[in-house]
């Protein structure tokens, strides 16, 4: 029951995102090439310098009861959502918790991240106690705010009881998340664990304190070609929204029941910087230090990695040091490896982009196409290596694995691996 | 002066707002946290709702106190 070192399995994907709202719209949009990135239509947003961001393709409120909604920050609807679709997805009809259920719940764990939290709830909830007074400020607000809610709400959903935990980095968390879970899952303390990463961030303080760190990309004429990882012309990020999550499960209990098996999680390299609390090492040498980790601790041949999901947000440094890293560590290898920057058509999720790029990186695998990046119409001269552009990429038969690369302001850098079954 | 059957009818509104039961399942015998999903938290927003509703004043100290719908109608004709 607690053998080291157990193989770790996907069996189930979901995902609440700027291009659709579940996995399978969301992928197709991917293919598409197509942007989820839009001007900001709200009063709010008529003086600020960032005006775009890229809003969930579907109202949460269109899915959730409302009294239910209403006790959830947004962050915590958006994982609610993607994970019920993962589950299902999994084959996993009712919560552990319920009698009928097969499943053991001291056995089921659920890892989701956020990189902010609740920070609308929190701001949101300000408003009204300034506006409203006390009595009027919701007594849902500390349970909707903390940054754990939407791990301990999913927890609830699926009767979790092996362990509910919410890893925090920043733009990593989302990728620390399933990093977190796919060990509780080696390391015996669980067989299945739901996990992922989610963010609900579109709100004029965020966006104002992102913009004055000169990270956002002011780009408001051109919405949606603001996300322009690779480009010359990139001037930072653009804010997402959204949930992915996916249910990962030991090899052996996924085989016991006979699940449907996308793709292995084979496992995770993490690093820090000790560089800048918000920059990133500009020759890449951390990031570097997560990937060799990877390959140190995991058997995984680098021969057999043909695709990365990168982290590349459209900044000007990041995205070139990230490219340095994998060629430091994958050599001449780098040529024949498929790079994806899928931000280029979702915007930054931060605490969420590991989730949704977790679940794009296990399609590409399982569909063995990767995704194209969307607007590189002059591509850096610093950027040495393949990065797929125009249509998807088809990618090679046989055993191949992929890079799912998820950084963190604090230098924070984590690595995730997945491969065909 | 509201009668009964009118400040039942409004706590009925406020459950369906704030929980989603139907509001003709809010009847005076049944109990906030076993038949209409009222837990401890959302009951703080029917006391402050009804609260803005009648134009009472219903202390935390009573808020224990109103286990049924009927509790807190009898609470509300009486201190209105």
């Amino acid at each position: 029951m607690t053998a080291e070192n157990r193989t770790v399995v996907v069996t189930g994907i979901g995902a609440f995102t700027p291009l659709g709202g579940d996995a399978a719209s969301f992928w197709q949009g991917l293919i598409e090439g197509r942007s989820g990135v839009a001007a900001l239509t709200e009063e709010w947003a008529t003086d600020l310098p960032v005006r775009i961001a890229a809003r969930t393709a579907v109202e949460p409120g269109e899915i959730l009861p409302r009294p239910l909604a209403r006790k959830l920050d947004r962050s915590a609807q958006f994982a609610l959502i993607a994970a019920r679709e993962a589950w299902a997805d999994a084959g996993y009809e009712t919560p552990a918790t319920d009698d009928s259920s097969k499943l053991d719940p001291t056995r089921l764990g659920a890892v989701i991240a956020s990189g902010i939290g609740g920070v609308t709830t929190l701001l949101d909830q300000y408003d009204v106690l300034k506006e409203q007074g006390v009595r009027k400020v919701s007594p849902h607000t500390v349970p909707m705010l903390m940054p754990n809610s939407p791990a301990a709400n999913v927890g609830l959903e699926v009767g979790a009881r092996a362990g509910v935990h919410t890893p925090v980095s920043a733009c990593a968390s989302g990728a620390e998340a399933i990093g977190y879970a796919i060990e509780m899952i080696r390391s015996g303390r669980a067989d299945v664990v739901v996990a992922g990463g989610t963010e609900a961030a579109i709100h004029p303080l965020p966006i104002v304190a992102f913009s004055n760190m000169m990270a956002m990309s002011k780009n408001n004429d051109a919405p949606q070609h603001a996300s322009r990882p690779y480009d010359k012309n990139r001037d930072g990020f653009v804010l997402g929204e959204g949930a992915g999550v996916v249910v990962l499960e030991s090899a052996e209990h996924a085989a016991a029941r006979g699940a449907r098996v996308y793709c292995e999680a084979v496992g995770q390299g993490l690093s820090s910087d000790a560089h800048h609390i918000a920059q990133p090492e500009p020759t890449g040498a951390g990031v570097a230090r997560a990937i060799a980790d990877l390959f140190a601790h995991n058997e995984l041949d680098k021969a057999e990695v043909v695709h990365v999901n990168a982290h590349a947000t459209s900044t000007p440094q990041g995205d070139t040091a990230e490219v340095k890293a994998l060629r430091k560590e994958l050599g001449e290898h780098l040529d024949h490896v498929a790079i994806s920057a899928t931000k280029s058509m979702t915007g930054h999720l931060l605490g969420g982009a590991g989730g949704i790029e977790t679940v794009a990186t296990v399609l590409a695998l399982y569909n063995r196409l990767a995704p194209p990046t969307i607007n590189v119409d002059d591509l850096d001269d610093d950027i040495d290596a393949d990065i797929v552009t125009g249509e998807p990429r088809t990618l090679p038969e046989g055993r191949i694995a992929a890079l799912n690369n998820s950084f963190g302001f604090g230098g924070h850098n984590v690595v995730l691996a997945f491969r065909t079954v | 002066m509201a009668t009964q059957t009118e400040v039942l009818e409004g706590l009925a509104e406020i459950v369906n707002e704030i929980a989603g039961i139907p509001t003709e399942d809010v009847e005076l015998d049944k109990s906030f946290t076993d038949d209409l999903d009222v837990d401890s938290l959302s009951m703080v927003e029917v006391v402050v709702a009804a609260e803005e509703r009648f134009g009472v004043k219903i202390p935390d100290d009573e808020v224990k106190n109103l286990k049924t719908v009927g509790d807190a109608v009898n609470y509300i004709i009486e201190n209105a």
